[in-house]
């Protein structure tokens, strides 16, 4: 038999998390601080209208974009937090999760060779979504010492003639880095002068904790050149949901749609009515879940300090990236052994990039009680790596 | 910082003023000064534990009783109430709208005390026209709490 498989899908390597998945579920009663969604079960009144909706019988497809009521309080959800304004009837598409709005985002945008500038570390999907599209990734391995922001020297430095697109990935997953507005104009300059495409993931957006997040959107002439991608999952603790969308220009939303009419006809229509609910009557919730995790950052933070660990205070997302290079080992080496001695499992910043190198993912989407007994642990782990040494 | 402080010791008592600096962001002699403060303003009335009295051999019975009473020149409500809530084995007294006028909450070791309690003291009182007593079957969820919940993780151990 030939082999059938596409030359590019052969290409992709399987995820770095998911080959540490398959350790740590081998391991028995470990303590997984590896988990990239909310601890939170969605919220009570959110989940009764889905079950409301089931009730009612809506079982059927959406329209494509999605419900437009939904679409309606997306576009004043970001109209109040950005000043922006989009059309819901179409500049405003409803996708399955917001990995899928990438997927389709790239595959709209990018021709052969285009090349698509993606910061690291960063989230898995990036890169293999626009290789599969055609697309040629440069990455730009971001810095601890620039608290994991993207400097207009590191963008400049990146950019070619066949530079199209840029991702945009912040509030970052991994490192819990945000972009403050002074950090986003100093690049809007560059990506303005050399005309490029701007594909903001902002899935994390409700979760800063040094004032309210800013979009790229907002500033001047971005909205025309910018992919704005959020939705449901971490907000609102709607993993499970699969519910997110994206807003932009006209042109290339209605050319999403056609991709999205073809591979996924629409979102689910029940996380859609739930996600109705979130958005009109979900504030309170946002503010409760917000604050919670804002206290165990702050304990992790704390925690390091006491330990001597080297962490940038990180202000965004659920996720803290302290670095481990104090003790000579790879990533890999150390989330291992970490694993093994103390039954802990935190994911090496390689799984994100090359650029983790050195670093260690932990996520603080635990209640703090379990926080506090996988850092008794780490603690004792690094204290007898430093006697070791 | 009142409100957030407050919501953490509602849900956890025991945690100590370092931690509570911690998780807040604040020093701890201004965690301190305001857990005086609000101890003095009685915002802050008591330590208590939620206990669950079933899982234990100690036989505890509740009932919630609902009182309808008359008023009499110069007795307000709160009068009544007081007379009520001096009694040690109540355990919680509250003005009610709608059919009914006072809602008292009773611990008593057996039915037997309780009703008792409701027919020697309670519907004696004067200004007591009538009561309905409610015993407690089971408690599925006190002070924000669900006593049975099982606190099991589903996710997936490791996603990105």
């Amino acid at each position: 038999m030939r082999n059938f498989l596409s030359d590019r899908v052969q290409n992709i390597k399987p995820s770095g998390i998911r080959k540490f998945f398959d350790i740590v579920s081998e391991m028995k009663d470990a303590i997984s601080l590896g988990v990239g969604e909310p601890d939170f079960e969605t919220p009570w009144h959110i989940r009764d209208e889905g079950i409301y909706a089931f009730e009612k019988g809506k079982t059927f497809y959406t329209s494509n974009s999605g419900l437009l009521p939904l679409r309606q309080e997306i576009s004043n959800y970001i109209q109040k937090t950005q000043g922006v304004n989009y059309n819901p009837k179409n500049e405003i598409l409803v996708t399955v999760g917001g990995s899928e709005a990438i997927d389709i985002g790239l595959r709209a945008l990018l021709n052969n060779g285009d090349e698509v500038i993606i910061p690291q570390p960063s989230y898995v999907s990036y890169a293999p979504c626009s290789y599969l599209t055609g697309g040629k990734n440069v990455f730009i391995n971001l810095k601890a010492e620039n608290e994991f922001r993207l400097t207009p020297e590191e963008l400049e430095s990146a950019i070619t003639g066949k530079t199209k697109v840029l991702i945009l990935p912040y509030p970052n997953n991994p490192t819990g880095a945000i972009m403050e507005k002074s950090d986003l104009e100093r690049i809007a300059k560059i990506i303005k002068e050399h005309d490029i495409f701007v594909i903001s993931d902002e899935i994390y957006s409700e979760l800063t904790y040094k004032g309210k997040h800013v979009s790229i959107i907002s500033l001047n002439d971005m909205r025309e050149r910018t992919l704005l991608i959020n939705g449901f999952s971490k907000s609102y603790a709607m993993t499970g949901w699969r519910l997110g969308y994206c807003c932009g220009p006209e042109w290339l939303i209605k050319q999403m749609t056609k991709i999205h009419q073809y591979a996924i006809m629409c979102a689910p229509t029940i996380s859609q009515y739930a996600a109705v609910e979130a958005l009109k009557n979900g504030e309170d919730d946002v503010n409760m879940m917000r604050e919670s995790y804002n206290q165990r950052r702050r304990f992790l933070i704390d925690v390091f300090k006491k330990m001597g660990l080297e962490c940038f205070e990180p202000y965004g997302a659920f996720y803290v990236f302290p670095c481990i290079k104090e003790f000579g080992m790879t990533s890999e080496e150390f989330a291992t052994k970490f694993l093994q001695e103390e039954k802990v499992a935190a994911v090496p910043g390689t799984a994100f990039g090359d650029s983790g190198e050195g670093y260690l993912r932990i996520s603080y989407a635990y209640s703090l009680e379990k926080l506090q007994i996988a850092m008794e642990r780490l603690e004792r782990f690094i204290h007898k790596l430093r006697v070791r040494v | 910082m009142r409100e957030q402080l407050l919501s953490i010791i509602e849900k956890n008592s025991r945690i100590g003023i370092s931690e509570l600096a911690v998780l807040l962001g604040k020093e701890e002699i201004e965690i301190a000064n305001e857990i005086k403060k609000l101890e003095e303003e009685h915002v802050i009335c008591g330590y208590h534990t939620l206990i669950d009295w079933e899982k234990t051999s100690i036989e505890k019975v509740s009932a919630i009783i609902e009182v309808r009473v008359t008023l009499q020149r110069g007795q307000g409500f709160d009068k009544i109430a007081q007379r009520i809530y001096n009694y040690p084995e109540v355990k919680s007294v509250y003005l009610i709208s709608g059919g009914f006028d006072l809602m008292v909450t009773l611990e008593e070791k057996s039915l037997k005390e309780i009703a008792a309690f409701v027919s020697d003291k309670l519907s004696t009182l004067d200004n007591v026209l009538s009561t309905g007593t409610h015993f407690v079957l089971k408690r599925y969820k006190v002070h924000g709490t669900i006593l049975d919940e099982v606190n099991e993780d589903t996710r997936e151990v490791v996603t990105p």
